[in-house]
């Protein structure tokens, strides 16, 4: 199987299951989106109706008044689609075809800062901030991760081997969320160093609001740092260990190669398909933000407007955000699955 | 890879970590045997309800606190009375007490005295109180509502009542300072010179005189209250926390370990049957994998949860649906090597069944392997589920150790200082995931030996 063609079939998976989430998270929030939508209809028909004083004066009783409004409902309702059920096949495809085309239409009660209630609108206005916060912290915590781990596969044993692998482990097992509350309760209450809300209290026309933005970022920011580093560390050691087990490594040594450079250059070559597929991976899963932390720290970004949208059931948000996520999501998948083929021609060729 | 139980576990015990981690488990199984035991069902259900709660005090610090300080805050006692009765001339008086010895360095917050009175006419109650200097004061006297048949009355005190207050507000002769604005509790616990409190053996007692000997007091405690309650303390709805956190045992490790050994079961029967029979049943169930692998599990455990539902048991379903596919990726690729392997090759020649085959050959291989992944995935299990909680979209009837966190949040906890509101939980998670990580790690390195030389 040729390079090509191993693209194409990720490429294809990929697509489907993109479109799998989709129909999975329509058809799960439909029915609610369903009575939702016909119930606005229905407010909208009645608001022109009493809008419009010389219709108005035209009925004669009321019930006149209510036949022709019920009508008009009716006719509309039609006129949208929505008189099938929510999971007949053509609406579910006109939903999902729309939303493939980023028509997530106007969310029900979010608005983003700017005052939209576009759904695109809002998405575009958390990302940078997402990205601002969870994509650089994934960064420095990739790069110290990946050189503390490198240290700690050189002097395996080492007292600093078992200080990042013994961290490595206890860190991993506190849920995130945990640990920013506990910040939050030494760094903002116990010591009010830094604000408790990551949320700016400026607005964002201010012309201080980037300063302020990233002053409350510290405290979010240290907390992922000091969560993260660990585990990654633990991870490129093993990577690092597992290959200076091999026999090419112990062929090297027997014909004298300098311990550091083995390490250094023939290991971590060879450690290099992993190191960078998974840092694909979390450097696009940073996008999505966390959304348990963001809520946590109040950070506006793309994982509150997610808690946000739940908890007031905001749908077109939540189906345009999972959307977003999962497009997201699956581009990395592809792009490591891509990167791994290309370092290691075994698994396009298995 | 040939591996007998035996061998696991007497590599196991050789391993420190493991060993490690199988105690903290031991401990944890035995918390939930004692929360079994000590906290009965029902009253573990009245978690969330409020009335159930009532004679606790409002967030309240644990008390073991006061061994680290020179100043003995009050602690928050509920007492449980001691009766006796006794027959004056004509009088039946039965009589309970309840002894303290009050040596913290703060006055009580107040005091409650609620009992339930069995009796017939209109019996008197009087609820008095002995001081360790000996000084005995009434606090009040009243009569019970009359009724002509054998009635049941269910009644409170209040340190706060009207009553109380004049009654202790007309010892003023025997103190040597104004008691104008103190409450009775200030009075009652002061020393009689000047507004300090008098440490010692104070008794209270409750006597109901009546003139037939039916009458009798039921049910009565004596509530002192304090600032620190418990092993744990109390949360802002007085809520016992070490209830709650006794109960979030069970209920972690019932999470933990069903999620991940319904997963490895599952993705262990998938891989390995897509493994062994190849082709395009292979290509068909690991496309179907790779579908779930690539969907985002947070956001679709989120939707899930809030439209389906967040009862615990929907939940752990919801869970497994996301946790089998790794293990079930790793299984098929060994199934595909126990294949090719001579005695599986000799069974399909000499006609036995697949499923037979699969049962009797090849899954048998693959048990060490599933043990470390049981083993592995019991922490994010837990985490998890312990996030959605969080976010206030688990079960509201449990009181599971996120759940605790999610009122914490709710209630501002970390922007008051409730510490002990925080930690514990937190603490919690942290230990139970680590048992299951140390056990992990140890059948890790049985598993794949290539880890051991390190």
């Amino acid at each position: 199987m040729g390079f090509k063609r191993f693209l194409v079939k990720r490429a294809i998976t990929m697509f489907g299951v993109l479109m799998a989430t989709l129909l999975i998270t329509v058809s799960l929030v439909g029915s609610n989106m369903d009575s939702i939508s016909k119930q606005s209809v229905a407010l909208e028909i009645r608001q022109q109706v009493t809008a419009n004083k010389n219709l108005l004066s035209s009925f004669k009783t009321s019930e006149q008044l209510d036949t022709y409004v019920s009508n008009q409902i009716k006719q509309r309702i039609t006129a949208l689609g929505l008189d099938q059920p929510w999971y007949s096949p053509q609406r579910i495809g006109l939903s999902m075809y729309k939303i493939l085309t980023l028509d997530f239409g106007h969310a029900k009660f979010l608005t983003s800062d700017s005052g939209s209630s576009d759904v695109k609108d809002i998405i575009l206005e958390k990302l940078p901030r997402t990205i601002l916060l969870f994509t650089t912290a994934t960064v420095i915590v990739s790069v110290f991760g990946i050189f503390l781990g490198m240290i700690a596969a050189s002097k395996v044993n080492s007292v600093l081997d078992k200080i990042t692998s013994g961290f490595a482990i206890v860190s991993s097992s506190f849920p995130v969320w945990w640990i920013g509350v506990l910040m939050i309760f030494v760094f903002a209450f116990l010591y009010p160093i830094f604000p408790a809300r990551a949320t700016p209290d400026v607005p964002v026309t201010d012309p201080g609001y980037l300063g302020s933005l990233l002053y409350h970022m510290i405290l979010p920011m240290i907390t992922l740092v000091i969560v993260g580093f660990g585990s990654w560390a633990y991870l490129v050691r093993n990577f690092l260990i597992g290959i200076l087990q091999e026999d090419f490594i112990w062929a090297k040594r027997s014909v004298g190669i300098d311990e550091k450079d083995i390490l250094y250059s023939h290991a971590l070559k060879n450690a290099a398909p992993p190191i960078v597929t998974i840092l694909a991976l979390s450097l696009s899963g940073s996008l999505g933000g966390a959304i348990i932390t963001e809520a946590v720290f109040d950070w506006p970004g793309m994982g509150r407007l997610y808690f946000e949208a739940i908890s007031v059931l905001d749908l077109p948000v939540i189906i345009g955000e999972t959307y977003v996520l999962t497009a997201f999501f699956l581009v990395s998948v592809f792009i490591s699955d891509v990167l791994y083929g290309y370092f290691d021609p075994r698994v396009r060729y298995k | 890879m040939n591996i007998s139980s035996k061998e696991i576990w007497t590599e196991f015990s050789k391993s420190k970590i493991g060993l490690v981690g199988i105690s903290i488990l031991g401990i944890l199984f035995f918390m939930s045997v004692l929360a079994f035991v000590t906290v009965p069902f029902d009253q573990f259900k009245t978690w969330s309800d409020p009335t159930n709660w009532l004679s606790y005090p409002k967030s309240a610090l644990p008390s073991w606190i006061n061994y680290f300080q020179s100043e003995k805050i009050p602690e928050h006692l509920i007492l449980s009375p001691t009766t006796s009765s006794q027959q004056i001339d004509s009088i039946h008086v039965s009589t309970n007490s309840f002894a303290v010895n009050y040596q913290y360095d703060g006055f009580p917050s107040d005091f409650v005295y609620q009992y339930t009175a069995k009796y017939k006419g209109s019996p008197l109650l009087v609820l008095s109180v002995l001081r360790p200097d000996g000084v005995e004061m009434m606090l009040i006297s009243s009569a019970l509502p009359f009724s002509n048949n054998n009635a049941e009355y269910h009644g409170m005190i209040f340190s706060t009542q009207n009553t109380v207050a004049k009654n202790t507000g007309n010892l003023q002769n025997k103190y040597a300072f104004s008691l104008d604005g103190l409450s009775s509790e200030k009075i009652i616990f002061s020393q009689l010179s000047e507004n300090k409190i008098l440490k010692g053996h104070y008794v209270f007692k409750a006597n109901l005189y009546d003139i037939s000997a039916n009458s009798s007091i039921e049910q009565s405690h004596f509530i002192l209250g304090g600032k620190v309650y418990g092993m744990m303390g109390t949360d802002e709805l007085r809520r016992d926390l070490s209830v709650g956190l006794l109960w979030g045992t069970p209920l972690a490790l019932f999470v933990g370990i069903t999620v991940s050994i319904g997963s490895v079961i599952l993705g262990l029967v998938y891989g390995v049957y897509a493994g062994y029979k190849g082709n395009l049943t292979d290509e068909t169930l690991m496309r179907f994998n790779d579908v779930i692998y690539a969907m985002p599990a947070l956001p679709l455990l989120i939707i899930l949860a809030v439209t389906i539902g967040n009862s615990i048991f929907l939940i752990v379903g919801f869970l497994v649906i996301f946790g089998w596919v790794g293990v079930a990726k790793v299984s098929r690729s060994m199934a595909l090597q126990i294949k090719t392997l001579q005695y599986v090759e000799a069974s399909k020649l000499m006609g036995q069944k697949d499923y037979k085959i699969i049962f009797k050959h090849v899954l048998p291989q693959l048990l060490p392997y599933a043990f470390a992944s049981i083993a592995i995935s019991v922490p994010s299990a837990i985490t998890t589920e312990a996030g959605l909680s969080f976010l206030g979209l688990g079960d509201p009837t449990f009181p599971t150790w996120g759940q605790i966190l999610h009122d914490a949040s709710t209630y501002n906890a970390a922007a008051r200082g409730m510490w002990w509101w925080i930690l514990p939980p937190g603490i919690m998670i942290a230990v139970t995931g680590l048992a299951f990580v140390f056990m992990g790690q140890a059948m890790d390195a049985i598993v794949n030996p290539r880890l051991r030389r390190n």
